[in-house]
């Protein structure tokens, strides 16, 4: 008996759900930087990261 | 670098991008190596033949399951007690991680049990407390998604994912303080471990692999969250500067 249907369902479910993850947090983190991106285009800017700028540009 | 280094959310930003390939490199070879060592040189149990090789992703998913939510605590005590401003970043991202992994735990539980117990679950006190635990995880993502202020959302989870950390010793113990149909302890348990080198050092390597893409994982979801905490900001600028 070795139950190999039970195993290679174990096997799959985690594979599954540990690409799933990855997948999930890669695109996560592409639709934040995209909005960040975007939101820098226009202008908008970090209150220090506004400073930075202005302190280089002073200089 | 000390730790308090790491309290800026850019320090850490710049840390996970230098460390990540490093990570992952290291969790797909421990990962590659766990998988042939479970597979390849752990022998079929004499008892339940090769099903036992579930037992290869069944429990480092629960360690991971009761070990992310300990992190979940420390990094509660960092935003309660300390205000570390990466603490409730960290709680956050690892919710969704330690749901998972105790998703895992009890699917691979169950595909265990069916052939070995003839039940894919029973109301025993392990599968129940563990159960519980994913029940937690699930709320706690709830109230994060519930509130729009990442601060006082942070603050009540902190103080709920404390209250919750009574499961953990319950998880832990409940093969002890009751009669369970899910078996005692036989790795972590006075005396040593019960099984043997043949497949506890697979299922060290594994454990390894599952606690390094976890880690992983945790950074990544880390630097997002950071992330998403500066588009927020940003795009409460822009519409105070519109307004």
């Amino acid at each position: 008996m070795t139950h190999a249907g039970f195993i290679a369902a174990a096997y799959l479910v985690s594979a599954g759900v540990l690409f799933g993850l990855v997948a999930w947090i890669v695109a996560d983190g592409r639709a934040q930087r995209r909005r960040l991106a975007d939101l820098e285009a226009r202008g908008v800017r970090r209150r220090s990261a506004a400073r930075d700028a202005a302190g280089k540009g002073a200089s | 670098m000390v730790l308090i280094d790491l309290a800026n959310p850019t320090r850490f930003l710049d840390l996970s991008r230098r460390v990540l390939p490093w990570l992952w490199a290291a969790a797909v070879l421990t990962l590659a190596l766990g998988l042939y060592l479970a597979f390849f040189l752990a022998p079929p149990d004499y008892q339940q033949g090769q099903t036992v090789r579930i037992m290869f992703v069944h429990v480092p998913s629960a360690w991971l399951s009761m070990a992310g939510y300990g992190l979940m605590a420390v990094a509660s005590l960092g935003t309660l007690v300390w205000r570390h401003p990466l603490a409730d970043v960290a709680a956050k991202s690892a919710a969704p991680l330690g749901a998972a992994f105790t998703f895992l735990t009890l699917v691979t539980g169950s595909l265990w049990g069916k052939p070995m117990w003839g039940t894919w679950w029973v109301w025993d006190a392990r599968l129940t407390s563990e159960l519980v635990l994913l029940l937690m995880y699930l709320g706690l993502i709830a109230l994060w998604q519930a509130m729009d202020d990442p601060g006082r959302a942070g603050r009540l989870a902190a103080v709920l994912t404390l209250v919750g950390t009574v499961n953990l010793p319950i998880i832990k113990f409940s093969v002890d303080w009751w009669n369970t149909l899910h078996q005692p302890a036989s790795v972590f348990r006075a005396g040593g471990p019960k099984i043997d080198d043949s497949m506890l050092v697979p299922l060290f390597v594994m454990a390894v692999a599952f606690t390094l893409l976890y880690a992983a994982l945790l950074m990544m979801a880390m630097a997002n969250e950071i992330l998403r905490r500066r588009v927020r900001t940003l795009e409460m600028t822009a519409a105070e500067a519109g307004a």
